[in-house]
């Protein structure tokens, strides 16, 4: 071991010198930077790692969440109050709705068996609450409190009373952390409901959405409602999601720029739901490894 | 050693147990969720940083390497952000420890920001390169608050060295 600028005398047992451990760190910081942002290949062992940090960040969340409890206690009772009146008041406007939505999901199931079609998929969902927001200034991410034990996956899709928050990106033992849709690299398939046009929606920073990829003379105008297409597999379709604000047509370039703001108080929400879908989606029937035919064609089952 | 190379008054030798465990509460006191209030004070950095500065021989990049990698994972951010930045760190405060200690602890403190700037622009290039959005000026923040804290640190960081001063009235000298 020495220090920069002052060498040992060469009788004594020396390390390396200070700048080639310097280098050796730098270049494994480096290397492990790239490994994990551009190929993402360290997903299993920050999984791995997690559980020698998890007691630590246990440690430090226990007492800020014993403080917001007290703090929630000695909150004033007329604000419980008037809250639990708007909450009934809520509830009773829910149950009109979901009175006729049974009678709805009997006329769908119905109707669907007339044309011969797939049932919709069921969904599964799980309630939860956001701990707190990530420490990581740089995404848009918070940590909710449920976690691998509650039989959250990653990918899960995230709701708040009223659409789409983001999208469950890692899952720890008890706590899971949620890619907000605000974040510049989630993104979310959807359809503008007034034409039925597809698209993907990206972060635009801010707190505002982006519709992308969509032609210049794309038929949306503000106050469109955007909601989720589905086609991923992994969102439910028709979750409300944004609505457009402002569109930027600008002929120099091939693609106009649609701001849209998000529907779900994604910064604020306290209490969310992380929804999935019952069953897994389907392979990809277009994907270029053809699966392996159990019976070879004009002969028989190789097993019966 | 002295708390200052000025001062005349000579400390206990410093004891590892107590400069890992100060590490992993800066470890701890980072991982507190403080719902994106602006100018958090990067505690593993100070420490760090002041072990380095006042032990270049058994604190150095090592120590900071391995607890960038943990900081990174407590925070999901990428991988080897934090461990970079602290390597980068652990070397200039120990090369400026002899300079450094001739100072008073609030001199000190000065001579450090540029130090602790560095380690959130080393941080902010990174994540710009992979990226991330500008997460807004208040990022700055945390270096000046993190500086701010050198001056305590200083005693509370020292205290077990600390031994009380023995006045022997029958002292010759």
């Amino acid at each position: 071991m020495s220090v920069v600028g002052h060498q040992p005398p060469p009788f004594f047992k020396r390390g390396l010198p200070a700048s080639a451990r310097l280098t050796l760190y730098l270049v494994l910081s480096i290397g492990l930077l790239v490994a994990d942002l551009r190929f993402r290949y360290l997903e299993t062992v920050r999984h791995g790692v997690t559980v020698l940090t998890y007691p630590l960040q246990i440690a430090a969340s226990t007492p800020a969440e014993w403080a917001n409890r007290t703090y929630d206690y000695f909150s004033s009772l007329s604000s419980l109050q008037s809250e639990i009146k708007r909450l009934r008041a809520r509830a009773l406007d829910d149950a009109k709705r979901l009175l006729r939505e049974q009678g709805l999901e009997n006329e769908n199931h119905q109707l669907r068996e007339l044309l011969a079609m797939r049932e919709r998929v069921g969904a599964r969902s799980i309630a939860a609450e956001v701990l707190y927001t990530s420490r990581d200034p740089f995404a848009r991410r918070v940590i909710i409190d449920r976690g691998e034990r509650d039989g959250i996956e990653p990918g899960l899709a995230t709701i708040d009373n009223a659409g789409v928050v983001g999208q469950v990106t890692r899952v720890f033992p008890l706590q899971a952390e949620v890619t907000l849709l605000t974040d510049k690299d989630q993104a979310i398939p959807v359809k503008v409901v007034r034409t039925g046009q597809r698209a993907v929606m990206f972060g635009a920073g801010g707190g505002m959405l982006e519709l992308r990829y969509l032609a210049a003379n794309a038929d949306v105008e503000p106050g469109d409602v955007v909601v989720t297409s589905g086609l991923d597999g992994v969102y439910l379709p028709d979750l409300p999601v944004a609505k457009v604000v402002r569109v930027n047509r600008d002929d120099a370039r091939g693609f106009a720029r649609f701001v849209c703001q998000p529907i779900a108080g994604i910064e604020r929400s306290g209490a969310v739901l992380v929804i999935g879908r019952n069953v897994k989606p389907l392979e990809d029937p277009t994907a270029n490894d053809p699966a392996p035919d159990a019976t070879t064609p004009g002969g028989r089952p190789k097993r019966r | 050693m002295q708390p200052t190379h000025r001062s005349s008054r000579i400390l206990l030798p410093v004891r590892m147990g107590w400069v890992w465990i100060t590490l992993f509460l800066g470890l701890t006191l980072n991982l507190v969720p403080t719902r994106a209030l602006p100018g958090v004070p990067d505690f593993v950095a100070l420490v760090l940083a002041f072990w380095c500065v006042r032990e270049p021989l058994r604190v150095n990049m090592g120590a900071g390497f391995w607890l960038g990698l943990l900081t990174d994972i407590g925070y999901g951010s990428a991988l080897g952000q934090h461990a970079l930045a602290y390597v980068l760190l652990a070397f200039i405060a120990s090369t400026m420890s002899r300079r450094l200690l001739w100072f008073p602890p609030a001199a000190q403190a000065l001579q450090m920001v540029p130090l602790f700037l560095m380690t959130q622009v080393v941080m902010l290039v990174v994540r710009l390169i992979a990226g991330a959005e500008f997460p807004g000026w208040e990022y700055f923040f945390t270096t000046f608050t993190t500086a701010l804290l050198w001056f305590p640190a200083h005693f509370v960081l020292l205290l077990p060295q600390m031994q009380p001063i023995e006045r022997d009235q029958n002292r010759p000298l």
